[in-house]
């Protein structure tokens, strides 16, 4: 048994997965007290399991194990970095269902019942410690999503939820193949163990590609990042939400916690592969969303950009570039999920999110303003704001290997600008165009309740990231001394002049081997 | 410490103002933020003069760790020293006068509580900026005066114009951000540290190094330096970074003298100091920096030579100025350059503020072919713009006394002569030159504005305000519309900003510019070259003559063409038209800009939209494969009813397969 004397993941799967069946049997209004309540009582856990994590301490902290037959278990733990994540869902969790709360009228008990079940996946996809565990999370957490597209989602929801499939099916066919030869050629299925055994150099050139596969489409990376925005476009609010703020996570959590430090040499092989993918995607979907006229496929491209941000930095195999990575995954969930909510908001009030319909929204809906202005400036990477952070950190450490990759990468910043600030400035500024665009009321307490957390939480990773980079500081530091050994050398390679080598000469040496 | 309640009063007052002007009522919001800064200006003095007196010595008050990922560690924190007491003051002073003037110029603007929080939210992170202490927090200093600027530049934005000029300088103040952003990362690659005092010192012991950039091998201490020269150029818009500057005046006049004119654009200035010992590592670096400031400083210039709005006469002024502070850097005087960036702050902002006095008293009108003859009609206006030019333009006589350009540009247009390199005598040329074109652009706008005869009733402005045409006026070109002068709120500022123009090149110059005091008061705050402070008061009597003869030439041309003889500009734009709409239209780096940056982008960005996404990676992907298995009408129920059991039973079936062969091997 764990550190708290009672097993804590399993608890926190066990409560939104009872809520959800029995949202199955209530009215509406229940359904949604007992939705909110349960992703209430699983925030409340998660801050337990966050004050009782020992920083420093074990690697992998709230063990629990059970064999349920051969070398199949009902295995989970938490490190550090699924920590941080399982609070990313958790904090979300409450979000979405507040921000359901008046948008969605037919199949409530339902809907309730998916979101509570995508909560129970999420958190098994983190705390998973067996690696089928992890393949039956991680592909069934698709499911309540292809649901809560396909019912509750736009007029053209089916081509997406079909898309959305086509994708996923595809990946994830070819990460199962490559499990069953990982768990035969290792003798386990256990994930910590798979996570320092060292695979045949040849092998893992096909098994890195195989769960490429399936993280690449999850992530999404250029070019298979197309089922996104229409994923994006249909899907309700909390839908969206959920999916920018927690699925596109999974990606990166997949190479963090497979790719990397089980096939380190063939990673760093396919090293120009994703700097290349990533590079093509931060000015390709940048340019994109800079001409979208819909705001969530803006938002939904600009996605595609962070996200490239992260899998640069990831591979960037040093210490900055894995820090940046994770605490964008960390911003990027919480501020495309608020900007979401913000698209919400005014879709809830004109059911359009055509983004000429509106303008001069600083007139009759200030707070909202406010609040749109801030997830703005997070988006953008203004310093302050958590988008910063992660940006900053993951960029420096793409230059320490290639000063073209960050250069590239680098310019998502006056992009990014450019398309965020012309989507506010058509929505939030200018003049009032119509009757029913003046008559929008301002954000009422429901809305202010949903936004306001996310965007103290977004200012305090801006100003502080140290609490939330601190349970993740020894997980980083075992993958990177995993990466040591292939770590490229940069493209810097400074070389002493005549000049008498100083000390500080002695750091840029060392940090090129 | 007092530097903590300098730094934050302002936030805090921000804070207030901009979420509580509800409950507490507009004139309580406009009361803290203007009592914020006042004070946050009664403590800055007493700093400044400790430095001033060499009684203080620097230090650093830590406030909040921030980050730490390995070796890259930084902290938010504090740092006092000459240079950044300097700023404090300049921040500050000015901050707090415009507040004041505030009250008077948006006493008819529904949104004041707004205003007032930007303005101070502005002062705030401009202080973080100049007592930074490592890289990062500059930055953020950086990108929250860059915030602030968008936000007043677009303050009333129910204006598209407005809208457009505060997207347009996010954006290119970012394109330099990259190149600052990218000096950090390569400054931390090197260094292993974006301590500021830990990469000066460590910077000397570079020199020569190499380092692989771009494919390339460079000289490594150029590559850093050049970087962040080019973040520098972005903030101070400096020539190709600069289309933002005029656009900016879009703003409120106040913030135009705050933040366009004393305090944000000299950002990039204050940064080439605060690394001066980095940038004295690599002359290519230097070169660069005098090249682009004297090129910048001639380019503005001309430009400011034939524009019509008052406003953006005097912002191409600024970027004409911010041009000498970075050519005065490039060669080696940066206690000249800070010493005009102190002096340019007093006096720009007096001209500001005086431009808005005057805009103020003619009905928002702005088109100086519209003014005329108000001297009589707002003296005090007219007696502190005087003031203003006769700074700027540099009146003064050598070797007795002058007004505060006099003091400062002159010095570095000296000391450009003194540094005795080619690239040096080229800023001389440039310099006197630019001096020339100074003195004109600023005595034409004294003329048209103050002199001659009014010209009111040709504005819309003014026929709106008397509802008068110009044939109903008949032979009254004043429409009958009287100017008032501004009110105590907006004529204070003026007074004491006229005090500096006067009398702050006269006061300050020993300690700033003169080869002993200077380096005893810039104690190491930035690279001081005494040799060249010394040899720059030893140039030839030619030499020192030249900028007051070049200034002359301007101001008789200016009375020429303006008092004398009015027709004559007219004539002049007529035989020089192809240099006339050249310099009318501003070099057309709008228009370049717009061909090959702003629309190609868009362009390309339909262009992977339609073509990229839809037309390749949906139609060989996701819609190929709906064709290939199913065609027609079959499609939609098929896709109703069958993916989401199809996946499932893929799933199904691979975990089955999977445990199945678990158990059975």
């Amino acid at each position: 048994m764990n550190e708290l004397g009672f097993p804590i993941l399993s608890l926190m799967l066990a409560v939104p997965m009872a809520a959800a069946v029995a949202c199955l049997f209530v009215s509406a209004n229940a359904a949604r007290w007992i939705a909110l309540l349960a992703t209430l009582v699983d925030l409340a856990l998660g801050i337990v399991l966050w004050m009782n994590f020992d920083i420093g301490g074990a690697q992998w902290q709230f063990v629990e194990k059970a064999a349920l037959f051969d070398r199949f278990s009902w295995a989970l733990g938490i490190d550090g970095i699924a920590l941080m994540l399982i609070m990313l869902s958790v904090f979300l969790m409450p979000i979405c269902i507040g921000a359901s709360w008046e948008a969605i009228q037919t199949r409530v008990g339902e809907y309730m019942a998916a979101f509570l079940l995508m909560e129970v996946l999420m958190i098994g996809v983190f705390a998973a410690q067996d690696i089928y565990l992890f393949y039956i999370f991680f592909e069934a957490g698709l499911i309540p999503m292809y649901l809560i597209i396909g019912i509750w989602g736009g007029a053209n929801r089916i081509y997406a939820s079909y898309k959305f499939f086509l994708y996923t099916l595809l990946g994830s066919v070819l990460m199962l193949i490559a499990m069953f030869w990982m768990v035969n050629e290792a003798g386990t299925s256990d994930i910590p163990t798979l996570m320092a055994y060292d695979f045949p150099v040849e092998a893992q050139a096909w098994l890195w590609l195989a769960f490429f596969a399936s993280f690449a489409v999850k992530m999404p990376m250029w070019p298979v990042h197309t089922w996104l925005p229409d994923a994006h476009v249909q899907a309700p609010t909390a839908g969206s939400v959920i999916l920018a703020g927690v699925l596109l996570k999974m990606g990166g959590y997949g190479f963090i916690r497979f790719s990397l430090p089980m096939f380190p040499a063939a990673s760093v092989d396919y090293l120009w592969l994703v700097f290349a993918l990533s590079m093509v995607a931060v000015v390709y979907t940048s340019l994109i969303a800079l001409v979208q006229s819909d705001m969530k496929k803006l938002i939904a491209y600009s996605s595609v950009a962070h996200m490239a941000i992260v899998t640069v930095g990831l591979f960037a195999f040093n210490r900055q570039g894995l820090e940046g990575a994770l605490v964008v995954m960390l911003s990027h969930g919480l501020v495309s999920g608020a900007l979401f909510l913000c698209v919400g908001v005014i879709y809830d009030r004109l059911h359009t999110r055509e983004i000429d319909r509106y303008g001069g929204l600083s007139i009759n809906m200030p707070r909202y303003a406010l609040l749109f202005l801030l997830f703005t400036m997070a988006s953008i990477g203004l310093p302050g704001t958590s988008g910063f952070v992660g940006e900053f950190l993951s960029l420096v450490g793409v230059y320490e290997v290639s000063s073209w990759a960050a250069i590239v990468c680098t310019t998502g910043i006056i992009l990014g600008a450019a398309y965020m600030l012309y989507l506010y400035r058509r929505v939030a500024y200018g003049v009032i165009k119509s009757d029913d665009v003046a008559a929008m009321p301002d954000l009422n307490k429901r809305e202010i309740a949903l936004l306001l957390p996310i965007a103290l939480v977004v200012l305090w990773m801006g100003v502080y990231p140290e609490s939330f980079m601190a349970p993740m500081r020894k997980d980083v530091g075992a993958l990177e001394a995993r990466l040591a050994s292939v770590k490229p050398a940069g493209d810097a390679q400074v070389k002493m002049g005549k000049a008498p080598a100083l000390t500080p000469a002695a750091h840029a040496e060392e940090g090129h081997h | 410490m007092s530097i903590t309640l300098i730094v934050f009063l302002p936030l805090l007052a921000a804070i207030i103002a901009g979420l509580g002007n509800r409950i507490i009522g507009n004139v309580p919001a406009k009361l803290v933020t203007t009592a914020a800064l006042f004070v946050a200006c009664g403590l800055s003095w007493p700093i400044f003069l400790g430095f001033l007196s060499g009684s203080s010595t620097e230090y650093v008050v830590p406030v909040l760790s921030w980050l730490r990922s390995g070796d890259l560690q930084f902290d938010w924190a504090l740092r006092v020293d000459t240079l950044t007491a300097v700023m404090l003051v300049v921040v500050t002073s000015v901050s707090a006068l415009v507040h004041l003037y505030s009250w008077g110029y948006m006493d008819e603007d529904p949104d004041q509580p707004r205003f007032f929080a930007y303005l101070s939210l502005f002062t705030f992170a401009m202080l973080m900026l100049v007592t930074a202490d490592n890289l990062v927090q500059m930055f953020f200093g950086w990108e929250g005066v860059g915030l602030a600027s968008y936000l007043l530049i677009g303050f009333w934005f129910r204006k598209p114009s407005a809208n457009a000029a505060a997207i347009k300088a996010f954006v290119v103040n970012r394109v330099g951000d990259l190149g600052f952003m990218m000096g950090i990362f390569g400054t931390f690659l090197v260094f292993g540290t974006v301590s500021i005092p830990a990469i000066l010192e460590a910077a000397p012991g570079m020199q020569g190094a190499t380092i692989g950039f771009l494919g390339n091998r460079f000289d490594l201490m150029t590559v850093l330096c050049l970087l962040l020269f080019v973040g520098a150029m972005g903030k101070s818009a400096q020539l190709g970074l600069h289309t933002w500057l005029p656009d900016a005046m879009e703003g409120p006049t106040p913030v135009s003298a705050l933040i366009h004119a004393a305090t944000m654009v000299t950002a990039g200035v204050f940064m080439v100091c605060r690394l001066s010992p980095m940038f004295e590592t690599s002359p290519t670096a230097l070169t660069v920096v005098t090249v682009v400031g004297a090129c910048t400083a001639l380019f503005a210039a001309t430009v400011g030579l034939v524009q019509t709005d008052i406003k953006r006469v005097i912002a191409y002024s600024t970027c004409s100025q911010l041009g000498y502070m970075f050519f005065a850097a490039g060669v080696g005087a940066y206690g000249a350059a800070m010493f005009h960036l102190f002096t340019h702050a007093f006096f720009k902002a007096l001209l500001f503020l005086g431009a808005g006095s005057v805009i103020h008293a003619m009905h928002h009108e702005q088109d100086m072919r519209y003014y005329g003859g108000l001297r009589k009609h707002i003296p005090l206006t007219f007696w502190a713009m005087m003031a203003g030019t006769l700074a700027i333009t540099g009146v003064g006589i050598v070797g007795v006394a002058g007004f505060a350009g006099f003091y400062s540009k002159d010095g570095i247009i000296e000391a450009a002569f003194a540094s005795g390199t080619q690239v040096g005598q080229f800023a001389f040329t440039i310099g006197v030159f630019a001096a020339l074109l100074t003195s004109f652009y600023s005595w034409r706008l004294i003329f048209l504005t103050f002199f001659g005869t009014p010209r009111w009733i040709e504005s819309e402005h003014i026929q709106h305000s008397v509802h008068k045409t110009p044939a109903q006026a008949g032979a009254d070109t004043t429409g009958g519309y009287h100017p008032h002068e501004s009110p105590l709120p907006m004529l204070i500022p003026l007074g004491v900003l006229t005090v500096g123009a006067v009398a702050a090149g006269f006061v300050f110059h020993h300690a700033f510019i003169d080869a002993e005091h200077g380096a005893a008061f810039w104690n190491g705050s930035l690279f001081f070259n005494a040799h060249l402070m010394h040899e720059m008061h030893e140039v030839p009597l030619w030499v020192k003559l030249a900028s007051t003869v070049a200034m002359l030439i301007g101001l008789l041309t200016a009375i020429l063409m303006y008092l004398v003889n009015a027709s004559l500009p007219a004539k002049l734009a007529s035989a020089l038209s192809p240099l006339y709409q050249f310099f009318l239209n501003k070099w057309y780096f709008d228009e370049l800009y717009n061909h090959i940056f702003v629309k190609p982008s868009f362009a390309l960005g339909r262009f992977f939209w339609k073509v990229g996404d839809e037309g390749t990676i949906n139609r060989f992907g996701p819609d190929g494969a709906a064709v290939l298995v199913t065609s027609g009408s079959r499609v939609a129920m098929k896709l109703q009813s069958g993916f989401l059991y199809s996946y499932a039973l893929v799933m199904l079936l691979g975990l089955v397969a999977a445990l199945t062969w678990l158990m059975v091997r």
